[in-house]
């Protein structure tokens, strides 16, 4: 078994009920492993009955869906789904048996020895970081929160490859549901898990897929990654479930360094001497100087303050070279750059590519000129005010680092 | 005799008869059980079933609740012409007038599990038997225990008149109490356990009803 093997195929799926209701049309999906795909839509746009053939809750009444492979119909049903994690919204714990009896359950319906069992619950608990005295406790004595981690790692107790979950979060309040969102986000990568997670929630589906399904009305509208779904939403509709303010805010979440950077920043070689530093820095109109060796690779910088205190103990670049830079990678996006540049109070960084090669800076008058785009949007620019941003001409690092 | 009030000849009729109420009230005892035992072997798997085909139920339940309502004497005269005279009448009695608690109970129980659990259930990959055995039932038992609790004290109550068809039992220390000449305390010796025998089947019944809860619902 590759990774790139697909773990689930649907091949023209329908369901229809008997009295004609169409539930699902036409759907063809293919599921990778490793793939953390949402199912996203209105009520009744079919995401769960999707999910719920997977495992074989429902028939579909058309078309062929295979699981590792094979059409779904040569499993057991039963076997197939202890193969299969379930995780339900309203978390479906037995409120009968202790913590330890829920999360074994499959692997019990497997018939592990219980000394496995033990063994088992015990990792998965310190995997959802509750503490092991939880085991002998029953549901009713956890909190909804904590009762939805156990959800979620019952549904890894027998090494299922594949989880399914039905809006797990839904019925958190929104502290809980972003820390369950995060740790299933992390068990999924660290653990390699394929999961088909049904929400209504944009955000959720944005901040947990690597691949989302639109579905309307029982047919798929659009299937993409987080960032393709908002660089190009395919029609109206999935406009409007993604909504215009967040297809505004998107543009910085898609935007990387590369893209907003100015080239051809000034730049000088540790060999060259002092003077030729001064005379760059007076061509330029800046008060540092970024070094780079002879291939282009960054070394440091130098800035007007040591070269004045220097200037007569120093013949070369390379002696007051501050190695200390403060650099990002051209392919970063520029949403996790923007604060960091901005609460550093840097005047610009620079970028560099995947060799550690100078290719360009950002400065804090481009980041500035960005945020107002998301806030104003961009038709609706207020006149260019040049005293309320950064003074800062092209490739102009004004001040020192 | 005469010069004692009633509850010293009570007192009295016990010391003297003693091994004989005894055996009358665990014959009495015995026949309410075995009614009830036998009500809820058949009653139980009938709730299941209309408890999953619940079109079924309507009829069923309609049926147990006619039964119900057919007075006690008049079900064992009618049983009697069948069974005629004995004990095996006075126990198909209480098991008929067992039948509606204990069906309607297991029915009730059974469609008040949680949807949602017997949908995880069945998602997590268990067998139909096993969704019965480890989620249904046990989150139903309870109720199902209740019904048992009510179905064991009116089937005492019905057993105290199956002396009339020569079943034995306290009903027969009753009967004789009325039929002698100032016979209180005879009546007394026979209604005295009877009660007790009720009030004490429904204590214990119902402290094994609240161990039979599911733990995580207590408060």
């Amino acid at each position: 078994m590759t990774t790139t093997e697909p773990m689930v195929e649907f091949d023209d799926i329908s369901k229809v009920y008997r009295g004609g209701n169409v539930a699902v049309e036409h759907v063809t999906l293919t599921i990778d492993r490793g793939d953390f795909v949402c199912l996203i839509g209105t009520s009744g746009s079919g995401k769960t009955t999707t999910m719920r053939m997977i495992n074989r809750m429902l028939e579909p009444t058309g078309g062929t869906l295979r699981f590792d492979g094979k059409d779904i119909h040569s499993y057991d049903a039963v076997q197939l789904r202890r193969k299969i994690g379930y995780v339900i919204q309203n978390i479906g714990l037995m409120p009968h048996m202790t913590i330890y009896e829920n999360i074994t359950l499959v692997p019990k319906l497997l018939k592990w020895p219980e000394e496995k069992r033990r063994e088992k619950a015990q990792e998965l608990i310190k995997l959802v970081e509750l503490p092991a005295a939880f085991l002998d406790r029953y549901p009713a004595e956890l909190s909804g929160g904590q009762q939805q981690r156990i959800g979620v790692v019952r549904a890894l107790a027998a090494n299922q490859d594949l989880i399914l979950m039905d809006e797990p979060f839904g019925a958190l309040d929104p502290i809980t549901r972003e820390a369950l969102q995060e740790l299933v986000k992390s068990l999924q990568e660290k653990l390699g898990k394929t999961v088909v997670f049904v929400t209504h929630d944009m955000d959720e589906a944005l901040k947990l897929a690597t691949k989302i399904v639109v579905m309307d009305g029982g047919h798929i509208i659009q299937t993409a990654s987080p960032a393709e779904l908002l660089r190009h939403p395919a029609t109206q509709f999935v406009r409007d479930l993604i909504g215009e303010e967040r297809l505004v805010q998107a543009q910085a979440d898609i935007t990387t360094v590369g893209a907003i950077m100015l080239r051809d920043p000034v730049s000088i070689t540790p060999g060259r001497s002092l003077q030729d530093a001064i005379a760059l820095m007076r061509k330029r109109r800046v008060d540092t100087l970024l070094v780079t060796d002879d291939d282009g690779h960054l070394k440091g910088f130098i800035d007007i303050e040591s070269l004045d205190n220097n200037y007569r103990r120093s013949t070369s670049v390379s002696d007051i070279l501050n190695p200390k830079i403060f650099y990002v990678h051209e392919s970063a996006l520029l949403r996790d750059t923007v604060d960091r540049i901005l609460k550093r109070g840097l005047k610009y960084v620079p970028v560099v590519d995947s060799a550690n090669r100078l290719r360009g800076i950002v400065t804090r008058a481009a980041l500035v000129d960005l945020i107002y785009d998301t806030i104003w949007g961009e038709t609706d620019k207020p006149p260019a005010d040049d005293a309320a941003t950064v003074n800062a001409t092209p490739a102009d690092p004004t001040k020192g680092v | 005799m005469a010069d004692l009030n009633t509850w010293q000849q009570f007192w009295y009729y016990l010391s003297h008869n003693g091994a004989y109420v005894l055996s009358q009230f665990s014959r009495h005892f015995l026949i309410s059980v075995y009614g009830v035992l036998l009500a809820a072997v058949i009653g139980i798997p009938i709730g299941l079933l209309i408890a999953r085909r619940r079109k079924l139920s309507g009829a069923v339940i309609g049926v147990a609740n006619v039964i119900q309502t057919i007075p006690s004497l008049a079900m064992l005269s009618i049983i009697m012409l069948g069974l005629g005279l004995g004990v095996n009448t006075v126990i198909v009695t209480v098991f008929l007038y067992s039948l509606l608690p204990i069906v309607k109970n297991t029915y009730t129980g059974m469609i008040n599990v949680d949807t949602t659990l017997v949908d995880a259930a069945r998602g997590m990959g268990m067998t139909s038997w096993q969704r019965l055995t480890m989620v249904e039932l046990p989150l139903a038992l309870a109720v199902i225990m209740a019904g048992i609790r009510n179905a064991l004290v009116v089937a005492i109550g019905i057993t105290a008149i199956g002396a009339f068809v020569g079943a034995g039992g306290l009903g027969d220390i009753i009967v004789r109490g009325t039929n002698a000449t100032n016979g209180g305390a005879i009546i007394l010796a026979g209604a005295l356990p009877t009660a007790l025998m009720a009030i004490v089947a429904d204590l214990v019944l119902g402290a094994v009803q609240r161990r039979l809860e599911p733990r995580g619902k207590k408060r």
